[in-house]
């Protein structure tokens, strides 16, 4: 028998319609969930008081200031060298196979798995360089791991600049570097941004590269300086949900929920940027 | 793409200047380098302390200096395999569902909630994973505890998401228009032209998608480690979904922090962490080469 072929249809859209619905459901469920049961956690003590009794009471305000710190040491390491290669990709680089074997890298960069680059950063940075663990070290490693996302964002959004800008710029006997910085960078920079913006967003939520290169169980007080250690928001999180017995679950789900606002908060940043700039692009 | 300067007098700021762009450029292809230069360089001392019988063991005792691989290799390989089973389809058809069928409106919520998902930490889905999933894998499966291999493929299979709905969805979003258009010349209905035109066309990105989503999910690490139980034993026979698995990933996470530096155990670690390098470049290699196949030039969205 064969099967009507718009009944098929129905079927099929039917079947795909409720798969991406799925995909959905979970998403909106975790949030939801984690905003109700993490809500409860929160005061004004939970997020500006240090942890007490084992971390069983108190705050996570050294966990989220040390996630701060680690967020911009990422986005110093990361923005220079990324925008610089993206602009080199974008407006210099030739088409050949020297190019290739660079995006090739980049690919590959991009690939390699988070607890690697924690690997990577305790033999580099915390034991060559004798950096120790150290914020200066998480900073490094996470940095270079956000690299291949604000590399290829970069280029992109120097890319989606229109041709006609840089024919402009030479027929009025600019330089290359010239058109760049004048006319190339300033168009694409809302592009870059929104692609800096995501690439901290995940340097902020990781755990793996910190494990070894900075994150500490517990400190009784903030670091002082970029060679000490600190405490961070996902590897807290880490440690009051798998490491620490009796602990309060209130406090799990409050600890969860601040991490999660502080990630999609620069999500939702990353989108606005998008948004805005987009509507008044004048090309 | 560069449009050649006029020749001019070489003015010394601007040859400066394209320098430093052209060695950030470089710096991509050193980074790879170096990564695996210090990788070899802390793992490879290992290899003349442990005879290699005992690296390709199938039991893992760190604590005996029993460095047996293989139940870790397959553990990542279990789990790798069940996640992309569950999220290969789900993800194609969402993909279809945002490339084909839905109105512009659904597009403009579904897309950044799919960004949403990849940012969320792989520690929050661990958590989750503890609270929510592993209680229900145990009461569905009756298993003695609910941090299975099951629960890190399910979660896995979540995390891989995104990656395979973007990739695929560019590689719709690449096949011309002519061809559905000349689908319908045909009378061929919305859904044949999608199936029988549409997807086979784009099965190369296809592919390429599939490729980048193992590469997500053997690499993941803190969800792994937080639900999927840990027991590094070998994963056979038809139960190994229901009990607990331990994935290389884990392996180092879990024990990097309590080995003495410059032991064995820490040497192997760092053999485990050189296997899950070559394993992700070669996987990201040959996606790499189709997509330079496909389109040359162009890094490619997917890597954002």
């Amino acid at each position: 028998m064969r099967i009507p072929r718009y009944t098929a249809q129905k079927v099929a859209f039917g079947l795909i319609t409720v798969a991406a619905v799925s995909v959905l459901i979970p998403l909106v469920f975790v949030i939801g969930y984690i905003l109700v049961q993490g809500i409860g956690a929160m005061s004004w003590e939970f997020i500006t008081a240090m942890p007490r009794g084992g971390m069983r009471e108190g705050g996570i305000f050294p966990a989220l200031i040390g996630t701060i710190w680690l967020t911009i040491g990422a986005g110093v390491t990361s923005i220079p060298l990324g925008v610089g290669a993206g602009v080199y990709l974008a407006e210099y680089a030739p088409d050949n196979s020297f190019t290739r074997t660079i995006r090739l890298a980049i690919i590959n960069l991009a690939g390699v798995p988070s607890v690697v680059y924690g690997l990577f950063g305790l033999g580099l940075f915390v034991i060559f360089l004798r950096f120790g663990m150290s914020i200066l070290a998480g900073s490094l490693t996470l940095g270079i791991m956000t690299l291949p996302v604000i590399i290829s964002t970069t280029e992109q959004a120097l890319t989606t600049v229109p041709q006609s800008f840089r024919v402009v710029n030479a027929s009025l006997g600019g330089t290359t570097w010239q058109g760049v910085r004048k006319v190339i960078l300033p168009q694409a920079l809302p592009g870059i941004m929104t692609g800096v913006v995501l690439g901290l967003e995940r340097a902020a939520g990781e755990t793996a590269p910190i494990l070894f290169t900075v994150a500490a169980f517990f400190l009784p007080r903030l670091p002082h300086s970029v060679f000490q250690q600190t405490m961070a928001l996902p590897y807290h999180l880490f440690v009051i949900s798998t490491q620490v017995p009796g602990m309060p679950i209130k406090i799990q789900y409050g600890t969860a929920l601040v991490l999660l606002v502080f990630v999609l908060t620069m999500n939702l940043v990353a989108t606005l940027i998008r948004r805005y700039y987009r509507r008044r692009r004048q090309w | 793409m560069p449009i050649p300067a006029v020749p001019k007098d070489v003015d010394w700021r601007e040859f400066f200047v394209e320098q430093l762009i052209r060695l950030t450029g470089v710096s991509a292809i050193a980074l790879v380098l170096v990564i695996f230069l210090f990788l070899v360089r802390e793992g490879v001392p290992s290899l003349l302390e442990v005879p290699l019988s005992n690296l390709l063991g199938q039991r893992w005792y760190p604590t005996f200096e029993i460095y047996g691989l293989m139940p870790l290799i397959l553990g990542s390989l279990l789990v790798t395999v069940g996640a992309i089973a569950i999220s290969l389809p789900l993800g194609v058809a969402t993909a279809i569902f945002i490339g084909e069928i839905a109105p512009e409106w659904v597009r403009e919520i579904l897309k950044p909630s799919i960004e949403v998902i990849a940012g969320i930490p792989s520690v929050v889905i661990g958590f989750i994973g503890i609270q929510l999933v592993s209680p229900l894998v145990r009461q569905f499966s009756g298993a003695p505890t609910g941090l299975t291999a099951l629960t890190g493929v399910l979660l896995l299979a979540y995390m891989a998401l995104p990656t395979i709905i973007s990739i695929a969805e560019d590689a719709l979003d690449a096949v011309p228009d002519s061809y559905r258009h000349a689908a319908f010349a045909l009378s061929a209905t919305h859904w044949q032209t999608v199936w029988r035109v549409v997807l086979p066309a784009a099965r190369p990105g296809i592919v390429t998608a599939v490729m980048l989503g193992v590469g997500r999910a053997i690499g993941e690490t803190m969800t792994v480690m937080m639900v999927a139980g840990n027991a590094a034993r070998m994963p056979l026979g038809l139960d190994a979904f229901l009990r607990p698995v331990r994935t290389m990933t884990a392996t180092i996470a879990a024990e990097m922090g309590e080995v003495a530096r410059g032991s064995t155990h820490y040497h192997v670690l760092f053999v485990v962490g050189l296997a899950l390098f070559i394993i992700t470049f070669l996987i990201n290699l040959a996606a790499a080469l189709t997509i330079f196949r496909q389109q040359r030039g162009g890094g490619g969205r997917f890597l954002a």
